[in-house]
């Protein structure tokens, strides 16, 4: 079985976000970590492929050249290989450009089950995974809670508002899966000894055959407007008056 | 002459020095991994287990599945990482709590490296890989009740009795002796003092628990009591006679403990920087007053200054260069450093340094062990001021 992890390297969340001031892109450190959100899918593929035994399991990534620290995270926790597809014509991609570059390098390297996070910690679109299956034309198992191995297929447990629907596919196909699905393991020291000797290949979007055109560009960013001083209702036996009608004033009831 | 313009650079309070530019991606690695690890298991109990005075042992299974326990030993399941992962791993154990720091010490340095320095190919496949992956506890016997500073002077005894060897005698403040499968103990011999591999559940064997202890309540301490246990020939260490044996041994958990105590110093920096932004008084953060930067500004300096020490004796251990009176230097001035660091984070919190809610006052006092463990400060003194005169002060 051939297991695709789709992951992200991203600036460190515990440090500010920098904007470019002209292309408002993030400003992306030569050091950056892996995804919190991709441990997840990173370990539901490991898990994945110790079941069905003869796997591998390929982590894939957009990601612009600098130091390899949250791919050789993912590499110490068991994956076997890495792609990255490291073009600077690649620089702010749109979510639509980023699903062609990914489907083209899953594709090119063969894939059984494809698996990513729900949406990146820096970007927030939430639709690369769906549009990677679109574009690879296999069914999309989409905010995945649980997954289990059914029959010679995958079926999983998807998140809604009001509960969860059992989904069931047979490979190939895509999973995405939501933080907290699984426990992400630790890296082994072994593993991060390992993982130095490796294989990542390196690629461009020519060497995909991905013409690179952007959609959309961002015209400008705001900063979340400032909160409005509340009001202070003084209770002199008569606050619920005033309580009740704000509350209806916002339509909570 | 070249010279290279100083920029103002933005400073981390973290890492000032930046020390971190000194390390490998993988020793980096290593480093984030073990802080993870504490951040998930070991920050959020600790409060409770120093307060109810237990040692969480399901940690240890899950240290030894990233591969904690005798990291730094080649083969018999064991990781072989760099001394420096081993210290740094050390650094993020002992942030969370000495006593955590305590158990992987004693289990890699004090339990594992004898068997695996001086053990015969037999005891190593035996023991190690076993160790190694967290299924048998080992503990370490050589302090006696009477006995601390002046291990020479120890009283238990072990006697040939055909091919057996016959042990009497009784070790005291042993880490992990209630919880241990296995006992590493030395003894005097005819042939001079040799280390023991003692299953605990050998007849004769006793570990009683140290209770009352104000200091490393996550931790297990206890005496051991060895009456007339008796062990096959094959039990003893056969590849080292005298007191070398044990001195070796706390020559490598001495160096984890010149990492570990940056980490809980850190730990107590962290609180107080924090706590002095947030902290007000007379309408301003207690961070305003001079007398407080002071503070934190000496936290800063003894840190940084720890770390840098830590890194070069670590790359000092790796390149084979590592002499054991650098040992002392580091121990003796990081525990010192880091004791100091604790006491004036106390007085920046206040009545809340006081309290299990901060982690300052745990430090405090499990710091107060690490000063006299493995070496006293007075000890360590000694041997450096036997390394630069030339002159011996113990006898």
């Amino acid at each position: 079985m051939k297991i695709a992890v789709c992951a992200k390297q991203i600036p460190d969340p515990a440090t500010p976000y920098q904007l470019d001031p002209t292309t408002h892109y993030v400003v992306r450190p030569n050091d950056q970590v892996l995804d919190d959100t991709d441990r997840y899918g990173i370990e539901v593929g490991l898990q994945l492929a110790a079941a069905a035994g003869d796997a591998s399991v390929t982590v894939f990534s957009m990601s612009p050249s600098g130091s390899l620290q949250g791919i050789r995270q993912a590499l110490a926790m068991g994956a076997d290989k890495a792609v990255i597809v490291d073009d600077a014509g690649l620089r702010g991609a749109d979510a639509l450009t980023t699903a062609r570059i990914l489907a083209a390098a899953i594709e090119r390297e063969g894939f059984d089950v494809v698996i990513a996070g729900t949406e990146s910690t820096d970007g927030y679109t939430g639709v690369v995974p769906q549009q990677i299956a679109e574009l690879l034309g296999v069914p999309s198992l989409t905010f995945a809670r649980k997954i289990d191995r059914h029959g010679d297929g995958i079926r999983i447990e998807r998140q809604t508002s009001n509960g969860y629907d059992v989904v069931d596919a047979n490979p190939p196909l895509l999973i995405s899966v939501t933080s907290g699905a699984v426990e992400p393991r630790y890296p082994t020291f072994k593993g991060i000894m390992q993982a130095k000797s490796k294989p990542v290949e390196t690629v461009t979007a020519a060497d995909l055959g991905v013409e690179v055109a952007a959609g959309q560009s961002i015209a400008a960013v705001e900063p979340v407007p400032a909160r409005q001083a509340g009001e202070i209702v003084t209770d002199e036996g008569d606050a619920f008056e005033r309580i009740v009608a704000l509350l209806e004033q916002v339509k909570v009831i | 002459m070249s010279e290279k313009a100083m920029r103002p650079r933005k400073v981390d309070p973290l890492d000032f020095l930046e020390v971190d530019a000194l390390l490998t991606d993988e020793e980096l690695l290593i480093r984030d991994t073990v802080r993870q690890f504490v951040a998930d298991r070991v920050l959020p109990d600790i409060g409770d287990w120093f307060e109810d005075g237990v040692f969480p042992k399901e940690l240890a299974k899950e240290m030894a599945a990233m591969g904690l326990l005798g990291m730094h030993l080649d083969g018999y399941g064991c990781a072989g990482t760099n001394s420096v992962s081993y210290g740094l791993a050390c650094t993020e154990l002992e942030y969370g709590d000495s006593g955590v720091r305590s158990f992987v010490s004693v289990q890699g340095s004090l339990a594992m490296f004898p068997i695996w320095a001086f053990g015969s190919e037999e005891q190593k496949q035996d023991w190690l890989p076993r160790m190694a992956a967290g299924e048998v506890i080992g503990c370490f016997g050589l302090t006696e009740a009477d006995s601390g500073s002046d291990p020479g002077s120890m009283r238990t005894r072990a006697r040939r009795d055909g091919d057996d060897w016959v042990l009497n005698g009784s070790k005291m403040w042993i880490t992990s002796g209630n919880i241990a499968d296995v006992a590493v103990v030395w003894a005097q011999t005819d042939e001079g003092i040799r280390g023991f591999i003692v299953p605990t559940d050998t007849k004769g064997f006793t570990a009683n628990l140290i209770h009352k202890k104000l200091s490393l309540r996550a931790s297990v301490t206890s005496e051991l009591v060895l009456d007339d246990v008796r062990l096959p020939g094959d039990a003893v260490l056969p590849d080292v006679v005298g007191l070398k044996g044990p001195l070796s041994c706390l020559n490598e958990a001495r160096f984890g403990i010149l990492f570990g105590a940056v980490g809980a110093a850190r730990a107590c920096y962290e609180a107080a920087l924090s706590y002095a932004g947030e902290r007000r008084q007379f309408d301003v953060p207690i961070a305003s007053f001079q007398l407080t930067q002071r503070k934190l500004v000496e936290m800063l300096i003894g840190i940084n200054r720890g770390m840098l020490v830590a890194v070069h004796l670590g790359r000092k251990k790796d390149d084979g260069t590592l002499d054991p009176t650098h040992v002392s230097f580091g121990k003796l001035d990081n525990v010192r450093m880091a004791l100091q660091v604790a006491r004036e984070a106390r007085s920046v919190l206040g009545a809340n340094g006081i309290t299990l809610e901060y982690p300052v006052v745990r430090h405090m006092n499990n710091l107060e062990s690490v000063y006299t463990y493995e070496g006293t400060n007075e000890i360590h003194t000694l041997i450096l001021g036997q390394a630069i005169t030339g002159i011996n002060a113990f006898s």
